[in-house]
C-alpha cells in the first residue's frame, strides 16, 4: 500500500482511529520514516553532557544518535554510525571520548562534531573520488538542533517547521519547569527509570491526558493506599509517599475542574487550574530562595502553576511541580521502552529532588504497583484490538465539530480531545513533504 | 538478648522465600521490623537510596500497601496472581554481632516468576540486616530490619 496522504486519511477519523494506527507493523514503519523524521524530537538534557569530549547515545525514532559536547563547548547531535562499513562508533552509552571519536573496526577517526579526521592507510582512497563521496563528510550530523534552556530537541529531516513554529506557546512548560531553580538551571539527577512496555508507544501518551482512568484503574493500587492509610493512628503526619500516591484516587470532579489546554501541533497539558500536584508540604527555605531570586511576585506566580502533565508531540511527557520528562520511545508497534528522567533544580533545597525521586520510583518505576495497572491495559488492548468486530478506537468524549480551528484554548479536563488533536498533528507531520 | 546460631541465620532467610513461593504474605510481612526497609537499588554499586532512585524503597507502610493489593477484588494486573520460585544458594553469614543485636547475610539467588503464557527469570543478590526481637507472643522470634 503506497504511502500517501489518503492512506493516513483513511486511518484518522473525527472521532476514531482505525486500530492499525497501533497495531500495524507496516504503519510502525511509515512512522519511523516520515512522522518521527518530520518533527522535532527529544534527544536529551545538556546536563547529560557537560564537558568537551562527552556523549550519550539514544535514538530518535529508530534512529541510532549521539548527544555530544564538541571540543569548543556547542552541543551537537550526530547519526551513530561509521561512515565506512556502518558499525556504531560508541562502545558504552555515556561517556568522555576526548577529542576525537574512533570506529573499532579500523579506527577511523572523527572529530566530535563528526567531521572526519584521519584514515589508517588514507594513500588507498587517493585516485578514487572519496572527497566527493559521502564518507568523507564523516559521521552525519542530524542537521536541526535545537538547544532550549537545556533541553535538545532535532529534526532529522529538512521539511517540517521550525523549532519556535512547532513548539508555539508550549516552550511555557518548560520555563516554568527550569524557572523554578533559583538560578534558572536544571542538572539530571538520581538515575534513569527504563521500563520495556509490550504496547504501541500512542497508548502511553494519550494516557498522560487520560484523566477518567485514574479513579478506576488506579483503584487497586493508589485506592489501597487511601484505605491503608485511614488505618493510620491520628495526627500521624501524612507521608511524603501518600502525599504523591492518593491524589490519584482523586474523584471525577477534581479532573473536571482541573482543565486541559491545547496548543497548535498535537502540544497541550493538563491541570490548568489544579492538578495532583497542588497539595504537597511546603520544603523549609525554598520560598525564601525563590524570593531572593525573582521577588515574591515573580516567585509566586512561578510556583503557583501546577500543570500536571504537558505532553509535547510526538512521544514527550513533562512535569513542572516535580522536575521530570518522560520519553515514549519506540522499538515496534507493541514495544516502547519507556525513560523516566528526573532532575535537579539547582540552587534549590534537596527535599524537592527527593520528592521527585520518590515520585519516580512509586509511579514510573518497573516495580510501581500505579504503573502495573495501566501497562495491564495497554497489553490488553494490543490484544484485544485484534479482533475484527470493530476495527475503531473511539475518542469521541467531549468532541465538538469546530475543535480543529481552536487553538490555545482551555477546556474541561476530561474530553479526549488531546487525544484527537495529536491525531490530527499525527496525519499532518506523517504527511508533511508527501 | 539471646545471639542466634548460623543455623538458625540461614533457617530465616530461606523461609524467607518460602513464606512468598507460597503466597503467605501476611506472615512475610510480619517478619519485617516496624522500621524496616526494603531496598532493591537502581544502579550497580549504588550506596544512597535517597538521592539516587531506586525499583524499592518501601517502608512497612508501603510493603503492607503492596500486600493488601494483592487481596483486592480490582486489582487487574494480578488477574490471574503471578507465581514464583526462588532457588538460594545458601545463604553466608557476613557478620555476626550479638552485643549490637545484629547480623548481616549474604544470599546469590535465581527467581523465576510466571504469569500467564510468560516466564520469566531474574539473577540476585539480597542482603539481609536482622536481629532479634521480643515480641508480645509466647518467646521471641528473630525480625529482619535494615
Amino acid at each position: 500500500m503506497p504511502a500517501t496522504p489518503r492512506r493516513f486519511a483513511r486511518l484518522v477519523r473525527e472521532q476514531e482511529v482505525h486500530r492499525d494506527v497501533y497495531v500495524s507493523e507496516e504503519v510502525f514503519q511509515l512512522e519511523m520514516e516520515h512522522m518521527f523524521p518530520n518533527s522535532w524530537v527529544y534527544v536529551g538534557h545538556d546536563s547529560q553532557v557537560p564537558n568537551p569530549g562527552d556523549y550519550f547515545g539514544t535514538t530518535i525514532g529508530t534512529q541510532p544518535v549521539l548527544l555530544v559536547r564538541h571540543t569548543d563547548g556547542t552541543v551537537h547531535v550526530l547519526h551513530n554510525r561509521c561512515p565506512h562499513k556502518g558499525t556504531r562508533i560508541t562502545s558504552e552509552t555515556c561517556g568522555n571520548t576526548g577529542k576525537f571519536f574512533r570506529c573499532p573496526y579500523h579506527a577511523w577517526s572523527f572529530k566530535t562534531d563528526g567531521s572526519l579526521l584521519a584514515i589508517p592507510l588514507k594513500k588507498g582512497y587517493e585516485n578514487t573520488g572519496f572527497e566527493q563521496s559521502r564518507a568523507a563528510s564523516g559521521m552525519a550530523p542530524v542537521r536541526h538542533v535545537r538547544n532550549y534552556r537545556g533541553f535538545v530537541f532535532a529534526k532529522i529531516n529538512d521539511v517540517g517547521l521550525d523549532f519556535e513554529e512547532f513548539f508555539g506557546e508550549s516552550l511555557s512548560s518548560f520555563d516554568n519547569m527550569v524557572d523554578r531553580s533559583p538560578v534558572g538551571q536544571l542538572e539530571v539527577a538520581g538515575g534513569v527509570l527504563r521500563y520495556m512496555h509490550n504496547c504501541n508507544w500512542k497508548m502511553l501518551v494519550e494516557n498522560q491526558t487520560d484523566t477518567c482512568h485514574p479513579m478506576v484503574a488506579h483503584e487497586s493500587s493508589a485506592g489501597t493506599a487511601v484505605e491503608v492509610w485511614k488505618k493510620a493512628p491520628p495526627g500521624t503526619r501524612k507521608p511524603m509517599a501518600v502525599e504523591i500516591i492518593a491524589p490519584f484516587m482523586s474523584p471525577y470532579e477534581f479532573f473536571e475542574n482541573m482543565g486541559i489546554r491545547i496548543w497548535d501541533n498535537g502540544h497541550g497539558h493538563t491541570g490548568v487550574h489544579h492538578s495532583i500536584h497542588s497539595d504537597y508540604s511546603a520544603v523549609p527555605g525554598y520560598f525564601d530562595k525563590m524570593t531572593a531570586a525573582y521577588g515574591e511576585a515573580r516567585a509566586k506566580a512561578i510556583l503557583d502553576e501546577n500543570r500536571h502533565n504537558t505532553v509535547y508531540f510526538p512521544n514527550i511527557m513533562i512535569k513542572g511541580p516535580i522536575q521530570l520528562l518522560r520519553q515514549f520511545k519506540p522499538i515496534a508497534a507493541n514495544k516502547t521502552l519507556v525513560e523516566s528522567w528526573t532532575f535537579q533544580l539547582v540552587d534549590a533545597p534537596d527535599m524537592l529532588l527527593e520528592r521527585t525521586l520518590m515520585y519516580n520510583r512509586l509511579i514510573n518505576a518497573p516495580t510501581s504497583i500505579v504503573g502495573h495497572d495501566d501497562l495491564e491495559m495497554y497489553e490488553r488492548a494490543q490484544e484485544g484490538l485484534h479482533s475484527n468486530g470493530n476495527e475503531w478506537v473511539n475518542l469521541q468524549r467531549l468532541y465538538s465539530p469546530d475543535e480543529a480551528e481552536q487553538t490555545n484554548v482551555a477546556i474541561n479536563g476530561t474530553s479526549e480531545w488531546p487525544m484527537r488533536h495529536q491525531f490530527r498533528a499525527w496525519t499532518k507531520f506523517m504527511t508533511m513533504g508527501m | 538478648m539471646r545471639s542466634p546460631p548460623i543455623r538458625e541465620l540461614i533457617d530465616f532467610v530461606v523461609r524467607e522465600a518460602r513464606l512468598i513461593d507460597q503466597q503467605r504474605f501476611d506472615e512475610w510481612l510480619d517478619m519485617y521490623a516496624d522500621d524496616a526497609f526494603y531496598w532493591m537499588p537502581l544502579e550497580w554499586n549504588q550506596t544512597d537510596p535517597r538521592l539516587t532512585c531506586s525499583l524499592m524503597y518501601e517502608d512497612k507502610l508501603l510493603l503492607s500497601i503492596r500486600v493488601e493489593r494483592l487481596k483486592g477484588a480490582r486489582t487487574f494486573s494480578q488477574k490471574p496472581k503471578s507465581r514464583c520460585h526462588h532457588v538460594l544458594q545458601t545463604p553466608q553469614v557476613d557478620s555476626r554481632d550479638a552485643a549490637a543485636n545484629s547480623y548481616v547475610t549474604w544470599t546469590p539467588m535465581h527467581y523465576v516468576e510466571t504469569r500467564l503464557d510468560e516466564q520469566a527469570l531474574y539473577a540476585a543478590w539480597a542482603t539481609h540486616h536482622l536481629s532479634v526481637e521480643r515480641r508480645q507472643a509466647a518467646g521471641s522470634s528473630s525480625s529482619a530490619s535494615t
